[in-house]
């Protein structure tokens, strides 16, 4: 299956929205996404969200890509109950950069962007409580980077906390 | 005034992890004013396993079962959410004999899963005796997987392009036992618990989730059902054949606990209905697809959702063309709706918080993967 282009009514009103901030409108596997720039991100999300009836988040993810220069997919899923659809809005980042976070207009994003941050470090601006949610607070690393082994746990925390000298 | 202790207003609370209420490792902080919660924080991830890194380090197929032990009172429909994420990927269907079977198979589990949420949920709340009967007519549906797969509970009973074992002799005979017996004992549990007032005093008007509330908190499943949303994947966007069958979205209308084990009490009867449907029809034919020995699905990513008993399921797979996941997120129903807890749980009373955890049916293998 190849990846085809993706043009409906949808897709036009978000290019004459955004024009040239989304780079991208594709399916594939008959999953329509979209790639657009970081900062237009949120603005999408508002405008698929107010006007487009996508007001259900189901997921907020990242894929970690270490060999590219901005080496961060972050994935948001959107479903509209309207429309019965479901699409995907997906945007590069690179290391070290603080996206905006999209709590404001989906509050369901609290823990899942808490998540990314936990097992990608991607911190998100604007968050209202960016800790760390599954591993603990004062944790060191990232699991799911791709330059994190598998068998890497945090040494330090588990002598401290756990009075032993490996978890392994 | 003196500063005296019982001036305190408010009260910090730590009710968990290890709290029989919690069903697991959940950690509930709670901010009360005398019995009033003003707030409550959950701290989760003593389960954490760290599922999706291990899904990296292991082929497509040897994946399969430990999604199996994400939401384990549910252990058939993660493995069929999985392998049809990777199905997807590798744009493949299960034949139909295989396809029947998931059917069946994942209804049981969606009966099991609710009876073990009634049970323990009833529990939680005083009444004793639904565990007992819960658990007693979980048991057939034990058994019938214990003879299909060998496996209870981490069942792994679906492979990635349709089946591994075919039916064994009687196993249409084991469903129908199933669906003969289950709704008078769901008319048993109802005699006990919807018009007792206990119960009804300990459920109605506690934990109320408005419909907006359950979109914006992306909560699926049960509780948006019982909000009044007519929603369900199985209908909405079916898969594995759920189209052929004739069967309807229970729905409530306060989205308070009671309206929601209402709802999980129609959904079992729904269930029964499915399985009398196809068990008639379970065709001959091959049970699985023509599957490579080594799976590579070609380079590219798919999001697939199921109906799991606690809501949509999903899985995003990222193929970078090798035979392990590049990744495999998973979208959990119990992490999402536990989310929606402080919202719930505001403004009621301690006890309620030990139903309102319940009325979730949250499972802490999956909150924290």
């Amino acid at each position: 299956m190849a990846t085809t282009p993706w043009e409906d009514e949808l897709t036009r009103s978000l290019k004459e929205q955004f024009g040239e901030a989304i780079n991208e409108f594709s399916i594939y596997l008959g999953q329509p996404f979209l790639v657009a720039r970081l900062e237009a991100v949120i603005p999408i999300l508002e405008y698929l969200k107010l006007e487009a009836d996508f007001d259900y988040l189901v997921d907020v993810t990242a894929v970690d890509y270490p060999q590219r220069a901005e080496r961060f997919d972050l994935v948001y899923i959107l479903y509209s109950f309207a429309r019965n659809q479901r699409i995907r809005v997906k945007t590069r980042i690179a290391e070290g950069y603080e996206p905006a976070t999209a709590v404001n207009v989906h509050l369901t994003a609290n823990w899942l962007e808490r998540e990314v941050f936990d097992m990608f470090g991607i911190r998100f601006v604007g968050h209202p409580d960016m800790r760390r949610i599954l591993l603990p607070e004062d944790w060191h690393g990232h699991p799911l980077r791709k330059d994190h082994p598998i068998t890497r746990v945090d040494e330090r925390w588990v002598k401290e906390n756990l009075g032993i000298d490996s978890a392994q | 005034m003196p500063d005296t202790f019982l001036d305190a207003t408010e009260l910090v609370l730590n009710m968990g992890p290890q709290h029989p209420s919690t069903h697991g490792v959940l950690r509930v902080i709670l901010k009360l004013d005398g019995e009033k919660v003003l707030g409550a924080e959950c701290v989760i991830g003593y389960l954490h396993r760290g599922v999706e890194k291990i899904g990296e380090n292991r082929t497509w197929a040897q994946f399969a079962p430990y999604v199996d032990r994400t939401d384990y009172v549910a252990a058939v429909s993660n493995g069929l959410g999985y392998c049809l994420a990777v199905e997807k990927l590798l744009n493949l269907e299960a034949p139909p004999r295989a396809q029947v079977t998931r059917v069946i198979l994942t209804e049981l589990q969606r009966i099991a899963s609710h009876l073990v949420w009634l049970g323990t949920h009833a529990l939680d709340i005083g009444a004793q005796t639904p565990l007992f009967y819960c658990f007693r007519e979980r048991e057939p549906i034990m058994n019938i997987f214990e003879k299909y797969c060998g496996a209870r509970l981490t069942t792994h009973a679906f492979r990635i392009g349709g089946l591994q074992y075919d039916l064994y002799d009687g196993f249409e005979q084991d469903v129908r036992a199933v669906c003969d017996m289950l709704p008078a004992k769901v008319n048993d549990y109802e005699q006990l618990l919807t018009a007792n007032r206990i119960w009804v005093g300990r459920t109605k008007g506690v934990g109320i989730l408005t419909a907006e509330d359950c979109k914006q908190y992306g909560v699926t499943g049960p509780m948006l059902r019982a909000s009044g949303v007519k929603w369900d994947l199985r209908k909405a966007q079916p898969y594995s054949g759920y189209e052929q069958y004739d069967f309807e979205i229970p729905t409530g209308e306060n989205g308070d606990t009671f309206d929601r084990y209402m709802v999980r009490i129609q959904e079992m009867r729904q269930s029964v209905r499915i399985l009398k449907q196809a068990v008639d029809r379970i065709p001959d034919g091959p049970i699985t697809a023509k599957v490579p020995k080594v799976l590579r699905p070609p380079v590219g990513e798919a999001y697939v959702s199921i109906e799991a008993p606690k809501g949509e399921l999903g899985y995003f797979v990222v193929s970078d063309g090798g035979t392990q996941p590049y990744r495999v997120r998973i979208r959990p129903p119990s992490f999402i709706n536990l989310q929606a807890l402080d919202r719930m749980a505001r403004g009621s009373l301690v006890a309620d918080v030990v139903a309102i955890i319940g009325t979730i049916d949250i499972v802490l293998g999956e909150v924290d993967r």
